[in-house]
């Protein structure tokens, strides 16, 4: 009996070691890559390399028209998936009873966040760039990324409303408030600070993303800035891909593409740490309420 | 109230629950439009025809060949087939002759040659000889000029089959003058990239979902939430940046290989990227193990670990299954990280130290050059189509297992 204790005892410090190792390891890999990233990329960033044009094939220069892009392109999906997005969500917590209807809808949305970015690529092509005839252009981009990420707002909107506690709305429709009244006043502000701090992860899901404006909305190199939605442009995902893997001299553009991941990073960092500040600032005024 | 008020509020409320309900069946129309649009592109491919459009095989009339498959095409114009009893034709003069529209020339005689300096409307009638003084030649010419009298016979390649298409080895789909539509090789290698991601992330995801849930303090918590929060928002194209300038070059060291980029590269940094996803739904779902049956395990005597494994990862085991389930789903349709590191060669690998080619990437690398419409564009659709069946299983599977997890709850 003493003998298995001991075993039992063993067993489980050394499991637990293992578990913490393995911890630290991966905690690791995510602070071995942002640190190369940084460390490589902050050397490359200057006020030129952000509002230049690139230059010498890419090689020299800045990437001004490739942040603009992708900011063009986020704020078009954004704009599209924004009001569907919350409309929806607002309607499958909200006012969806639980029929077939609602569980069809359901499924249908999980399968579309399940689809893989290369596909909604395919399909953006098909439809918007050909079919409707946008061309490959920033608004057949926005509307493809606007797709994308469409499942994304609707998910995060639902589970912000669905934390909204059920006695603020009985008390209201108690009030003699109409259902309409009820959600955009009571319910809606409530939920306010979740559904803006997924919304803002969003974007930076959105910023991210290659494979489905490769297609639809993104150019190579482009010698002037876009003037109308119906332009192509470059962006910082696609210019990274493209002067990493294909561009005219990889050796000597690769400052470019250390300064280009650099920006990515930097934004999806940015967004998140805005996201939990956000977070904090109304969970603590909540409290104090 | 008055009830004007009252009519008010009821339009209001009227449209207002209308355009939910517009709203709430978007992603329902986009998914069917995506299917229709998917398969609608890609199933012309099997209407087409396997040869080049408007081109025609042709050779001797006295030769019993009938039948040709796209394989044997291919590799009796690349030199690889030289005879013809490779073919099952028995002939005097076994050796292929192969005439591609540029050879004319050397093989026309000098009479010949003035009426084609001419005018090229002689064209056909030079063919047609030279096809008829060579029983052993085959052709590959445009179809009109096979038209007026010609003497020999064509060969019809048929249409591209989906056995052809499925069951295929071979991926040129640029190749002249049959190109080759073999997805197999494509859907290997996506396979083996996934599971050796889904292998390697697997453990670690597992181990730190568990420690996240059941081990660490509070504080530590906060720490290692955000941090993983911040591993899934990073963009793939980072990831597989990262990648070519880093693994890429480790792996060709460590085992010495001419290039780096293997599918043993897309698998790491694929297993990276399906962390967070595996970790996130893992932990969500070792939480909702009710306290109770941790603390009567701890009361009958057992210590954590024991209770971890015997109790807490049995009861959550379902949830984990998802997480694993969600976590290939990744892997299987990430695009940019695995097209910058797998070298992307459609051979059916053998081991994982080989390039490999994806479903993914097949479609970003070509899409941009396969012409709209042609069969090269229609067959990366149908890639596209089978990618997006295999998501929805996946799909299906992981609420399969997520409702069962609710029955087993209440």
């Amino acid at each position: 009996m003493i003998e298995y204790n001991k075993r039992k005892k063993v067993n489980q410090a050394t499991m637990f070691t293992l578990l913490r190792i393995m911890s630290i390891i991966v905690v690791g890999i995510l602070i071995a890559i942002l640190g190369f990233i940084i460390f490589n990329g902050a050397s490359a960033i200057s006020w030129d390399f952000l509002t230049k044009m690139p230059e010498d094939g890419m090689t020299k220069g800045g990437i001004l028209p490739a942040i603009l892009g992708t900011l063009y392109l986020t704020i078009g999906s954004m704009i599209f998936a924004f009001p569907i997005g919350l409309l929806s969500g607002i309607y499958l917590n909200e006012y969806a009873t639980n029929g077939w209807v609602v569980k069809l809808i359901r499924t249908m949305t999980n399968n579309l966040g399940s689809i893989p970015s290369v596909v909604f690529g395919l399909f953006g092509m098909s439809l918007f760039v050909n079919k409707l005839g946008f061309g490959d252009s920033i608004i057949a981009g926005s509307l493809t990324l606007g797709l994308l990420v469409l499942p994304i707002v609707i998910r995060t909107t639902e589970e912000a409303l669905k934390q909204v506690d059920n006695g603020f709305r009985h008390g209201s429709l108690a009030l003699g408030a109409t259902k309409l009244q009820t959600v955009v006043k009571v319910v809606l502000p409530m939920a306010f600070p979740n559904i803006i701090t997924g919304l803002i992860l969003s974007i930076g899901r959105v910023s991210g993303e290659t494979a489905p404006i490769m297609f639809t909305a993104v150019a190579y190199f482009l010698p002037s800035l876009p003037s109308s939605i119906f332009d192509q442009v470059m962006a910082l995902p696609y210019h990274l891909y493209v002067i990493s893997t294909s561009g005219t001299d990889i050796e000597a553009s690769r400052t470019m593409a250390y300064g280009t991941a650099f920006v990515l990073v930097a934004i999806v960092l940015i967004l998140n740490l805005l996201a939990n500040a956000i977070r904090r600032y109304f969970s603590k005024k909540v409290k104090t309420n | 109230m008055n009830k004007i008020f009252r009519g008010r509020k009821y339009f209001l409320e009227a449209i207002w629950e209308g355009l939910l309900k517009i709203s709430g069946s978007i992603t329902s129309i986009v998914v069917l439009l995506i299917v229709v649009f998917l398969f609608k592109e890609g199933m012309g491919l099997f209407n087409s025809k396997k040869i080049e459009d408007g081109y025609s095989i042709a050779i001797n009339k006295t030769n019993t060949l009938t039948k040709l498959s796209s394989e044997e095409v291919k590799n009796v114009f690349d030199a690889e087939i030289t005879s013809w009893k490779a073919l099952g034709v028995k002939m005097e003069n076994d050796e292929i002759v192969v005439l591609r529209l540029n050879d004319v020339e050397s093989y026309a005689n000098e009479e010949e040659m003035a009426l084609l300096d001419q005018s090229f409307d002689n064209l056909p009638k030079v063919i047609n000889r030279i096809i008829e003084d060579n029983p052993n030649m085959i052709a590959f010419v445009p179809e009109t000029y096979l038209n007026k009298g010609f003497s020999g016979k064509k060969i019809d390649l048929g249409n591209i089959s989906p056995k052809e298409f499925f069951g295929g080895k071979e991926w040129f789909p640029t190749a002249q003058p049959v190109p080759q539509f073999g997805v197999l090789p494509i859907i290997l290698g996506t396979l083996w990239v996934s599971l050796g991601a889904i292998l390697l992330a697997l453990p670690f995801g597992l181990a730190v979902s568990i420690y996240m849930s059941e081990l660490a303090s509070t504080r530590i918590y906060k720490l290692m939430k955000p941090v993983i929060e911040l591993l899934a928002g990073i963009p793939s194209v980072v990831y597989g940046f990262f990648g070519l300038i880093v693994i890429v070059p480790l792996i060709q060291k460590v085992f010495n290989l001419p290039v780096g980029e293997t599918a043993m590269a897309g698998s790491i940094v694929l297993g990276i990227m399906a962390l967070p996803t595996i970790i996130t739904i893992s932990e969500d779902a070792l939480r909702t193990v009710p306290r109770a049956m941790k603390e009567a395990s701890l009361a009958l005597g057992a210590n954590k670990w024991q209770t971890i494994i015997k109790v807490t990862i049995p009861y959550a085991i379902s949830g984990i299954t998802a997480a694993v389930v969600l976590g290939i789903g990744r892997a299987i349709g990430e695009t940019m990280a695995v097209l910058m590191v797998t070298g992307n060669a459609a051979v059916i690998p053998h081991t994982l130290l080989e390039p490999v080619r994806t479903i993914p990437a097949t479609i970003a690398a070509e899409l941009g050059e396969a012409p709209s419409g042609g069969v090269h564009y229609q067959a990366l659709f149908v890639l596209g189509c089978i990618l997006f069946i295999l998501t929805l299983i996946i799909n299906l599977t992981v609420e399969y297992v997520s409702s069962k997890n609710k029955h087993k709850a209440h």
